[in-house]
């Protein structure tokens, strides 16, 4: 396949960057979108040029390092894939396909593709965990039976990869469904029940404090989540919250 | 004697590591708070260390090279973590949990360090639920278990085929609420580049922080390495492309030895390679081997067909199937250990039974499976005279609700539809056993230097179990060495904070500015990945899943020739002084090109099979396991920990005989 890549370059966080074009050969359609990139940044080095820089680790999709914002769309055309899992046999010989960093106000560029996405450990820091030591001197694990359809939705909710897809994909640049999804993930099970409501409140508050825009339900975020959270989520932090607020 | 002092304590084996407990140094909970811990590495045994040290008062920094600790590469691992909770009434207990571990490590683990494991084994789940991990569940709520390769009973705990993330997000949720309350630092994007010894002692690390390319100095009264292992060696692996043997590396040039270099383990079921751009391998969980058998066509007219796509795998009929591993083991089938399965797979393709492009695969096929649990399906739903389409709908989706997002993965890879055609699977390099080597205290020979999880030696032998490296993990990390190192801070709550302003760290510092520099000096000829590349064809080629002594002293010639040209011409594009992943990876690299090496030359010094290390020149003559590995307790039955002597060439081999007071030797047999 032969393909023209439009890529967003830019230096540093202070730099301006812009889009540079690359026309790339020889792609084959069992390579991942990120097998291409390294396909073109060999084809950079060897022409003397500075490789391209972007956020990638395990390459299975669950590390959720990737961050391209391919098309317009957070990983891709494809569903319930990150970026690597992306293919190429997505797209087309001779397609053009602009690949850009996550955008939004609370996740800055680094460089290149590469974006800074600790808010979201910051919302983690402000309340994402159940107050118990790691002494291992708690009850036996089986001492709480959990109804296993609140056991399984709170799996759903904790495969959450904390990509960022769900921001990128939002036109307000939200993280309800991020958030949304570590609260229920501890909301559904009464070992996290305890403090659910510090925890909700903690956590809307560090999300509001960094920057991520309202929720206006659109949905863009759950259509775009690679893990497939659902926008339940969002529904049941709301009542969380609003239960937490009214208790005050 | 041995220099090497396993510090294994007196007494029976069940009560070694109480004993060791009650009589271990404690620190004052007020002066934890003037001790510091430095954790390199964040998954699950660097997280879990990270969080527990926090907890109990100790200042903590860790560092890992991701942008976030959530990101370690435990964040992949799929299947499961034992313990022998016995919640099945199957027979299990922490002693056969101990006896399946140490005979699964074909008898090259350590008894005390392994029983301890498994002794705590169960904590870990209390642990877990306690947290907020969502394991599976059956319908009375109660947690559910599967049995996972290799062994005979149901100790398996499990969240779908996402396990390592849930336990990770676990420790990752604990480090949390140490990061709120101030006890624990977290540097993400910085790489460690160096150890600091202060006489004698870990007193600090050099970092790099990735962002800015600044090398940072950063002090603490002990170093923990928790960085994971080295299967990237082989550029191809199912590690994330940053996984590396760096900190590890580093640690070994200063002093602390590399334990059993050569044990290897590759996993049975990843998807195969598709071509020469591939830049990683995607491992699907081996608990598809619970339900997925294993075959190749009986004829190698069908195999070619079947590779020139003129022939599909479900036109052949089960005579023509050649279901190997039920065949050759008929007491473990499917479920043979990971070596014996690799092995085996490898030994149908290279025979010319290979079924996909490139002939380096074999089918996993579900389609019993599927019809099995219709079946069983239509029986409990009192479906009478159910049709083979309700049957097969039943059965696929007891299929999707176990392995439904393994099954997806491998559709958008391969793009082809695992429920309706059998899956193609190959091995692929996993898990590295070898690492640094440790007392029963995880400590290093380096004082003050500790390691735990994969980047340690101790607990798995020559071949690891399935579910055995979260288990693991986690248990260094929560359990063990928040005591263990007690027993060595407790002698420095009167040091006082360890100052990096002096000649040990200025020296260190130097040596890596220096070094960074060299890299980036090279004539510019070829690329990182192209040496890396290179690095793993002779590893895979000549260190891979049978070793000989030819090959074996090939590639350690050829290792050092391109350790040698990558010096002289690697090319470093960019700046040292910003972000750079060029130069990020031929750090790495480089360091691969020594271990690669030293693994080699470990490979070749045992002249013996065990577990994951095949060597070709000894296998059973004869007799019911004739052409299976041979062991050699006689002249084998130790640990070789390799001190570093310069070139890796040069490498000194010291011995720690393993004695087995409480497990009878005997020949893995899985017929």
């Amino acid at each position: 396949m032969k393909l023209t890549l439009k890529i967003w370059r830019q230096e540093n966080a202070n730099a301006k960057g812009a889009i540079q074009t690359y026309p790339i050969d020889g792609i084959e359609p069992d390579m991942s979108f990120l097998e291409m990139l390294d396909v073109l940044n060999e084809q950079l080095i060897n022409q003397g040029d500075i490789p391209v820089v972007f956020d990638h680790d395990c390459r299975e999709g669950i590390c959720g390092s990737c961050s391209l914002q391919i098309n317009g769309e957070p990983h891709g055309p494809d569903r319930l894939v990150t970026t690597c899992q992306l293919h190429m046999r997505k797209f087309n010989d001779g397609d053009t396909i602009v690949v850009e960093p996550f955008r939004a106000k609370a996740f800055p560029v680094v460089k290149d593709l590469m974006i800074d996405r600790s808010a979201f450990d910051r919302i983690q820091h402000a309340g994402g965990y159940i107050s118990v030591n790691t002494s291992g001197n708690t009850i036996d694990a089986n001492a709480i039976p959990v109804n296993k359809e609140n056991a399984d939705d709170s799996f759903a909710a904790a495969t959450c990869i904390g990509c960022g897809a769900c921001v990128a994909a939002c036109k307000n640049a939200s993280a309800m469904l991020f958030t949304s999804a570590k609260v229920s993930q501890y909301a559904l099970l009464p070992q996290g029940q305890v403090e659910a409501s510090e925890r909700v409140l903690s956590m809307v508050e560090q999300m509001d404090k960094e920057g991520f825009g309202n929720c206006t339900n659109t949905g863009a975020c759950e259509v775009e989540c690679p893990k497939g959270i659902s926008l339940e989520n969002i529904a049941r932090m709301n009542r969380e919250y609003l239960s937490a607020s009214l208790k005050g | 004697m041995s220099i090497l002092d396993s510090k294994i304590p007196s007494g029976p084996l069940a009560d070694k590591w109480t004993k060791h407990k009650n009589e271990i140094d404690l620190v004052n909970p007020a002066n934890k708070r003037n001790i510091d811990v430095i954790i390199v590495g964040t998954g699950l045994a660097g997280g879990s260390a990270a969080a527990t040290l926090a907890e109990l008062g100790y200042n903590v920094k860790t560092f890992c090279y991701q942008d976030s600790p959530r990101r370690a590469h435990s964040i992949a691992a799929q299947g499961g973590i034992n313990a022998a909770k016995n919640y099945q009434g199957d027979g299990d207990s922490a002693y056969r949990l101990f006896y399946d571990t140490v005979k699964g490590g074909d008898y090259r683990s350590r008894e005390a360090n392994v029983h301890r494991l498994a002794e705590v084994s169960t904590n870990i789940i209390d642990q877990c639920v306690a947290q907020g991990v969502p394991f599976a569940r059956e319908y009375g709520g109660l947690l559910d278990n599967r049995s996972f390769g290799g062994v005979l009973v149901s100790r398996t705990f499990y969240a779908k085929g996402q396990t390592g993330q849930q336990l990770l997000l676990g420790a990752y949720s604990a480090m949390n609420r140490q990061i709120n309350r101030g006890k624990i630092q977290s540097f993400n994007r910085h790489e460690m580049l160096d150890v600091v010894k202060v006489d004698g002692k870990a007193r600090g690390i050099i970092a790099r922080n990735l962002v800015t390319g600044e090398i940072e100095r950063h002090s603490a009264h002990a170093v923990v390495l928790a960085s994971g292992g080295y299967g990237n060696v082989f550029f191809l692996s199912t590690n994330a492309m940053g996984s590396n043997v760096t900190a590890s590396w580093r640690a070994h040039r200063r002093g602390a030895y590399f334990a059993n270099p050569c044990y290897t383990q590759i996993h049975p079921t990843c998807i195969p390679v598709s071509g020469d751009h591939q830049s990683k391998l995607t491992l699907m969980s081996e608990s598809l081997r619970n339900d997925g058998r294993i075959w190749v066509p009986k004829k190698k007219e069908d195999a070619l067909a079947i590779r020139e796509g003129r022939l599909k795998p479900t036109q052949l009929s089960e005579e023509d199937r050649d279901y190997y591993l039920e065949r050759r083991y008929p007491a473990f089938g499917n479920l043979v250990p990971r070596d014996v399965a690799s092995r085996a797979a490898k030994e149908c393709c290279d025979a010319g039974f290979g079924v996909n492009k490139t002939g380096e695969a074999v089918y996993l096929d579900f389609a019993t499976a599927i019809e099995r649990y219709g079946r069983e399906k239509a029986l409990t739903e009192k479906i009478s005279n159910p049709s083979e389409a309700d049957i097969y709908k039943m059965g696929a989706a007891v299929i999707e609700n176990k392995y439904g997002n393994l099954f997806q993965m491998y559709e958008k890879i391969v793009d082809e539809n695992p429920y309706k055609t059998p899956m193609m699977i190959y091995p692929a390099v996993h898990y590295t056993m070898g690492g640094l080597w440790v007392d029963y205290n995880l400590q290093t020979t380096v004082e003050g230097l500790y390691a735990t999880g994969e980047a340690n030696f101790s607990d798995h032998g020559a071949n690891r179990l399935g579910a055995s490296a979260l288990m693991q993990g986690l248990a260094d990390g929560y359990f063990v060495l928040p005591y263990t190192i007690g027993d060595y801070l407790s002698k420095d709550i009167r040091t006082g904070k360890i100052p990096t302003d002096t000649k040990e760290f200025d020296q260190a510092e130097n040596e890596v500015k220096d070094r960074i520099n060299k890299l980036m000096s090279g004539s510019g000829e070829r690329s990182v990945d192209y040496y890396h590349k290179k690095l793993g064809k002779i590893m895979w080629n000549k260190c891979g899943m049978s070793r000989n002594e030819k090959d074996l002293k090939d590639a350690i010639e050829e290792i050092s020739a391109l350790r040698e040209d990558f010096w002289n011409n690697v090319k470093v594009p960019g700046t040292k002084d910003t972000l750079n992943q060029e130069l990020e990876k031929a750090g790495r690299v480089a360091d691969f090109l020594e271990l690669g090496e030293l693994f080699a030359k470990d490979a070749l010094d045992r002249r013996e099979s065990c577990g994951g290390h095949f060597r070709e020149e000894s296998v059973e003559l004869d007799g019911a396991q004739k052409g299976e590995a041979l062991r050699d307790d006689k002249n084998f039955k130790y640990v070789s920990a390799w001190e570093y002597k310069g070139a890796p060439k040069e490498a000194l081999l010291h011995k720690e005989e393993l004695n087995f007071e409480n497990i009878e030797l005997k020949t893995r047999s899985y017929k």
